[in-house]
């Protein structure tokens, strides 16, 4: 089974979890993904891989606690088990050949964006930084980032931490400072990639960016994942999750991503009561 | 003497206007005295023209026989000598173009109920006996089945009576494929697709769930492993869309997904984690069975008005007559010979309403059914708030792409050398959707049994 071997809170609603998945880590690259079910009930929720280790044959997530599925996940402890656990799902993060590559992340996205940035460094590419979060409490992997940058730009909708500011304005202001990227990779909550790849665009950057959809299988069946990327229908699970955000309909897809907004709502009312009960 | 009733002893059902506001099942089952009644009725013909048009050869007139002398553990013994899912196939199976499409009650009559009579002794079976089966002595031979859909199930339960150790790999967290994820309960209870697996189980038949097989294993890692020769029934998976504008806003399902976040993931169900649009007009586009399906679904979970949108007449739906009747009678409305060209939306992006355009049937196609015309002038609107694409699937390219060697032709299907389901790679065999595109359930169980014999004598003449 899977037992959660590492349970650690990044920051009050980040949480990263080791898994043991042998299978799974034996084939997993950065930018792939998994499908996890806490128990025999829940649903199947779809987590980018944030590490992996082939030896010790683990696998590890970072979740933010939002709805009803990751509060369930986070009811789970260490030596406890996930009842189920699928993957590597979706296509790997391409880095091959990129030379200076600029890595922006929001959120708990740089929970995603961290192990490309690895990757790309341990390649040989030099990599620049830009992590963006709300407030100083909700920042993480600083350190980790700043191991493998060259350059870090953290910033902070309220100055709280690094620089006031959002993470398109560090990206404008390094590019205009004369940094020649081969690529940008942009991986954060949908409005935020959708204003990176408006900026890069201006410059004639290439950018990726990584699509977190709903979706149910991750093999292709269901089709709920589904993006209009340039002009045609792509599925996010199989053909994804990294698409050329310069030709994603972002807001197709934003607007795709609140489908059950109100239903999400609800449950996450019904698990905090029942959560409270238990207290 | 056969009791020469013309008629076929009726299936005790739901009412249409009970059954449309639950997911409890549908068709209840002949009590023993039906059952027994309804076998008086068969000829026992010496050609038995019966077992010729059943996909998986069941000696239909021997099993009726024993039902009607009331050995029913003898009737059992007979059904699973050619099927492992007797329960599944009584109650999914297209009877009326198999077995009783050929039945000789039918020519001046009714035929024989040989699904009811099938699913009876399935399920009494289940009910009464409780023996464990007598296993096999094991061969050495290792196999693997990738997919635990009805043929990679029925080829599996098939190698493990002669002695094979079968594993099957599943992507999904549990077993079944379509008849797990795809035909809803009240077709087809998931209780009785747990236990017909349960019963591959007891043969010694095991199955690893949530295993990708070209992402998490691939086809060359499974022949490293020590399996000497592989199944493939990877099922045809991939939805189709139509094509037409606004497909992608908030309401536009495919059939698949309405069908998995119910079935495989309870949606139904008031306390379900897996969230569910609560429709009030719904057009499901597409004849078949999967339509017929997701239209039924719709109405169960409230919809007012369920539409099935067909381009073709009543008479060229591809659905089983049954499952239109069924429909029609719990209040699903037919809009034929109309098709969809636009989904509309609001200022949220929500699906508020379709355009549609008349047709007509003109002259026949390769299909040999009248190809449908657009009207001129036909143009109007259907207001609706969701709309469910139930135009065919075909077969997922995760295998095919990453086994080299392994040919498949333009629409992606597995191609096969002949009926034993051998693909281009020596050892490797497949069979069901994943090499027809979607059909039924008992051709995949039936390329399933092909297939699990070839690879018997492949592997004793190794």
């Amino acid at each position: 089974m899977f037992e959660i071997l590492e349970k650690k809170a990044l920051n009050p609603t980040v949480i990263r979890m080791t898994i043991a998945a042998p299978r799974v880590a034996q084939k997993a690259e950065p930018g792939q993904f998994v499908i996890l079910r806490a128990g025999d009930e829940s649903e199947r929720l779809p987590l980018t891989i944030a590490d992996f280790d082939r030896e010790k044959g683990t696998v590890t997530i970072i979740y933010q606690i939002v709805g009803a599925g990751t509060m369930e996940l986070h009811s789970l402890n260490v030596g406890q088990c996930l009842h189920d656990f699928v993957g590597p799902l979706g296509v790997a993060t391409h880095t091959e050949g990129l030379k200076k590559v600029c890595v922006v992340g929001g959120g708990v996205g740089c929970a995603i964006a961290y192990p490309v940035a690895k990757k790309l460094q341990s390649q040989g590419a030099e990599v620049h930084s830009i992590i963006g979060f709300r407030n100083s409490e909700l920042v993480i992997l600083e350190d980790e980032f700043r191991q493998i940058s060259s350059e870090l730009k953290l910033m902070t909708d309220d100055g709280s931490r690094g620089e006031k500011g959002l993470v398109t304005a560090a990206l404008e202001s390094l590019i205009q400072n004369g940094h020649n990227y081969d690529e940008v990779i942009a991986i954060g909550p949908l409005v935020m990639m959708k204003f990176v790849c408006q900026v890069t665009k201006k410059y004639g950057i290439k950018t990726m960016v990584s699509m977190n959809p709903i979706m149910i299988d991750g093999t292709g069946m269901c089709g709920g994942c589904r993006l209009t990327v340039d002009g045609e229908t792509k599925f996010a699970c199989v053909d994804g999750p990294d698409f050329d955000g310069h030709l994603v309909d972002f807001d197709e897809a934003i607007a795709r991503s609140s489908m059950y907004r109100e239903q999400e709502q609800h449950a996450r009312e019904a698990s905090c009561n029942l959560f409270s009960k238990e207290a | 003497m056969a009791d020469m009733n013309p008629k076929k002893t009726p299936m005790p059902s739901q009412a249409p206007d009970i059954r449309n506001r639950n997911f409890d099942e549908v068709a209840l089952g002949y009590t023993y005295e039906m059952a027994v009644g309804e076998a008086k009725r068969c000829l026992g013909c010496k050609h038995k023209p019966c077992v010729s048009a059943c996909p998986v050869g069941i000696d239909i007139p021997a099993f009726i026989e024993r039902i009607a002398n009331e050995d029913l553990h003898g009737a059992y013994e007979v059904l699973s000598h050619s099927t492992s899912l007797p329960a599944v196939c009584g109650r999914v199976c297209p009877q009326e173009n198999q077995c009783e499409g050929k039945c000789v009650r039918g020519i001046k009559g009714e035929s024989v109920g040989i699904g009811r009579l099938e699913r009876f002794v399935a399920d009494w079976h289940r009910e009464h006996a409780n023996e464990d089966p007598v296993l096999p002595a094991p061969n050495g031979h290792k196999v693997a089945v990738i997919g635990a859909g009805p043929s990679g199930l029925t080829c599996a339960g098939d190698l493990a009576k002669q002695g094979y150790s079968v594993t099957v790999f599943e992507a999904l967290h549990v077993a079944g494929g379509v008849l797990s994820y795809g035909i809803p309960e009240f077709r087809l209870p998931k209780s009785i697709v747990a236990e017909e697996i349960e019963g591959l189980k007891k043969l010694g038949v095991s199955i690893e769930c949530n295993t990708v097989i070209g992402k998490t294993l691939t086809v060359d890692d499974l022949f490293d492993m020590g399996y000497e020769a592989l199944f493939i029934g990877s099922g045809a998976g991939l939805p189709r869309f139509m094509g037409i504008p606004g497909e992608s806003l908030k309401g536009v399902y495919s059939a698949n997904e309405y069908l998995t976040r119910i079935n495989l993931m309870k949606a139904y169900k008031p306390n379900s984690s897996t969230p569910i649009k609560r429709s009030k007009k719904v057009a499901v586009v597409g004849g078949g069975n999967v339509a017929m399906d997701a239209a039924r679904c719709a109405k169960r979970l409230g919809a007012d008005e369920v539409y099935i949108v067909y381009r073709r007449g009543m008479e060229e739906l591809p659905a089983r007559r049954e499952e239109v009747e069924h429909a029609q009678e719990e209040g699903i409305i037919f809009k034929l010979l109309c098709n969809p060209i636009e989904v509309l939306g609001d200022a949220n992006g929500d699906v508020c309403g379709m355009r549609c355009v008349e047709m007509e049937l003109g002259e026949p196609d390769a299909s040999g059914r009248r190809r449908p015309v657009v009207k001129d002038g036909s143009e109007f609107v259907l207001e609706i708030d969701t709309m469910i694409m139930s135009i065919g699937t075909s077969p997922n390219p995760l295998i095919r792409n990453t086994t080299p060697g392994l040919e498949t032709n333009r629409h992606g299907c597995i191609v096969v050398q002949n009926e034993d389901g051998l693909t281009s790679r020596e050892g490797v065999y497949a069979g069901g959707d994943a090499v027809t595109g979607a059909a039924t359930v008992i051709l995949a169980m039936g390329a399933g049994k092909k297939a699990a014999a070839a690879i018997d004598e492949y592997l004793k003449s190794k």
